[in-house]
């Protein structure tokens, strides 16, 4: 039996980075399809088309699948599903919101943000927000599942696999996207960014937090705080980074002025490489810190930026 | 309009899990244990609800072991009207997985026939986010995941979704299932008087028996594990020597 990759297709556009790393983990369980479901999916069908590893790209042109809806992307899937023992997801919001919907209508649990692949019917995946790890199996006939992208690396391209057109299914659904409000700023989303540079309650007020923003835009970086910092007010909800916030994994996080409570650490700790900066030498960040810098952050951070010119 | 609020019983937010010596899975005895963060935030938000009088009346169910009654007195005293407990577990390291949860949970929501399913968008011990998906699967009902904001017109809900590029509104038929993000809202302090007030206020105990539901688990957990350990850091004396060991050891400067 085969795999069935679902791309991550919004608005006609791929979303190439998790899909392609999806693909590494759904290439260990088999051969792969991969269904490209979107209005006008012709250019990301063919770049999943070049992606290697790829067996046949089915793709679903139809104005129902633009904004990745759940009831007709299910629909859609289970339509396709007899063919297949496992079903795989990015792991990103889009992934996470089908994928149960999908494994409920097949009677199976879903397997989420699955990290490592032992065999066809078992799977790591973190629990407590990465503070454990859990290895299950499963008995169910088909496998629905949602792979953490930080924990693949990208398939290659290179590939040249076929493109099958598939009909749409007709779903009547009581749900219709509007808008999208985008993130005005130009820095990059948080949890895609390989470089963050995070504020806590050490940075003392949201007027200095433009040291943190500073920093982070000589870096081409995000900028995150933690839940002290955005309770105090210094920073915006959706910067918030950890247990509650958002989970991320850069290839460098810089924490400046955060303590390094459970529930921070619980958010960032996959990072490659952690920076720490804090002027309180026996702080619980410097426990998971690559590098410690014990030092005063209105001192330290506009050096670095400064050293960054 | 009645709303269903589900919640579940978990490790408080602010203790560490630790995993067993016998790798069968993360203490849980003899640790705090609080409702869900998110789901607070789907019962704050019923609340609110019910005091702009878009909702009528407030019932909430918790699905795990006798002591979650702990949890839904919690919800009582956040305003909630009335609970149900499915005792499906005996020992509280049996958790219930979430297509066994939804398909209680559908059975109630046939039973007590609310207008819309508020829950969290997932609980923080086994951080599945799928209960709400799958629930909305099993009644077809409108699926709304990831809520930061909702306004109730009339048989429409206006939606802002949190998702991976920002915001996200969507509008929506009534009945939904919809699931909590963070950003929703600010859940109450609880204050003394109405804790004694949430003690008078009905509960019926339920088996899962009593609805016809199997919730013997489809997955079986092998080990639970601590993660990988980080290699021991160093501390650097200089922002010039940070620097330098970023670009020059770590690699991740340029």
């Amino acid at each position: 039996m085969s795999v069935l990759l679902i791309a991550e297709v919004l608005e006609g556009q791929l979303n190439k980075d998790s899909t392609a790393k999806a693909l590494t983990a759904a290439v260990q369980l088999g051969d792969v399809d991969v269904l490209c479901a979107s209005s006008g999916c012709g250019d990301a069908a063919s770049e999943l088309a070049a992606l290697q590893g790829v067996a046949k790209v089915l793709c679903a042109n139809d104005a129902s699948y633009e904004y990745a809806i759940a009831e007709p992307m299910a629909a859609l899937i289970v339509s396709l599903a007899d063919k297949y023992e496992h079903i795989v997801f990015p792991a990103t919001t889009s992934g996470k919101n089908i994928a149960p919907r999908v494994a409920a209508l097949l009677d199976v649990m879903v397997i989420s943000e699955v990290m490592e692949i032992k065999g066809a019917d078992e799977f790591v995946r973190p629990i407590y927000a990465g503070n454990a790890i859990q290895t299950v199996t499963t008995a169910d006939a088909k496998k629905v599942m949602t792979i953490r992208t930080a924990s693949f690396d990208n398939a290659a391209d290179g590939g040249s696999a076929a493109i099958e057109e598939i009909a749409a299914v007709a779903c009547d659904t009581p749900v219709a996207w509007v808008s999208n409000e985008v993130q005005k700023s130009d820095r990059p989303e948080l949890t895609s960014s390989s470089v963050i540079v995070s504020g806590g309650r050490g940075v003392g007020s949201e007027e200095d937090f433009k040291l943190i923003e500073a920093l982070a835009d000589k870096l081409g970086a995000a900028v995150g705080a933690s839940r002290a910092a955005v309770d105090a007010g210094f920073a915006p909800n959706d910067q918030q980074v950890g247990q509650t916030g958002k989970i991320v994994a850069p290839q460098l996080y810089i924490a400046v002025g955060i303590s390094g409570a459970i529930q921070h650490l619980a958010g960032m700790k996959d990072s490659k490489v952690i920076v720490a900066i804090n002027k309180d030498e026996d702080a619980p960040i410097f426990q998971v810190a690559d590098y410690g810098l014990v030092a005063d952050l209105f001192d330290a951070v506009p050096e670095m930026t400064a050293a960054l010119e | 309009m009645k709303i269903l609020v589900p919640v579940k019983r978990v490790i408080d937010y602010s203790v560490k899990a630790r995993v067993k010596s016998d790798q069968s899975g993360v203490e849980l005895n003899n640790v705090k244990m609080s409702i869900n963060p998110f789901d607070e935030i789907a019962v704050e938000e019923a609340i609110r609800m019910k005091e702009a009088g878009t909702a009528s009346e407030i019932v909430v169910v918790s699905i795990g072991v006798e002591k979650s009654q702990e949890t839904l007195r919690t919800a009582l005293a956040m305003g909630a009207d009335r609970a149900i407990l499915i005792k499906a577990a005996d020992t509280v390291d049996t958790d219930i997985e979430p297509l066994a949860v939804a398909k209680l949970l559908a059975k109630v929501t046939e039973e007590e026939a609310p207008g819309m399913v508020i829950l969290g968008k997932q609980a923080i011990d086994n951080d599945m986010n799928a209960t709400g998906q799958m629930l909305s699967a099993l009644l077809g009902w409108s699926q709304v995941t990831y809520a930061s904001k909702i306004t109730v017109d009339g048989d429409t809900l206006n939606v802002t979704r949190e998702v991976d590029a920002g915001l996200q509104n969507i509008t929506a038929k009534l009945p939904a299932v919809i699931t909590a993000d963070l950003r929703l809202n600010e859940p109450r302090y609880v204050k003394l008087p109405n804790i004694m007030k949430a003690k008078k206020k009905p509960m019926d105990i339920k088996t899962p028996e009593d609805y016809g539901v199997d919730v013997s688990p489809r997955l079986t957990i092998t080990s639970v594990v601590e993660p990988p350990a980080r290699a021991a850091g160093i501390k650097v004396e200089s922002v010039t020597e940070l620097m330098d060991k970023l670009k020059n050891e770590a690699g991740v400067l340029s």
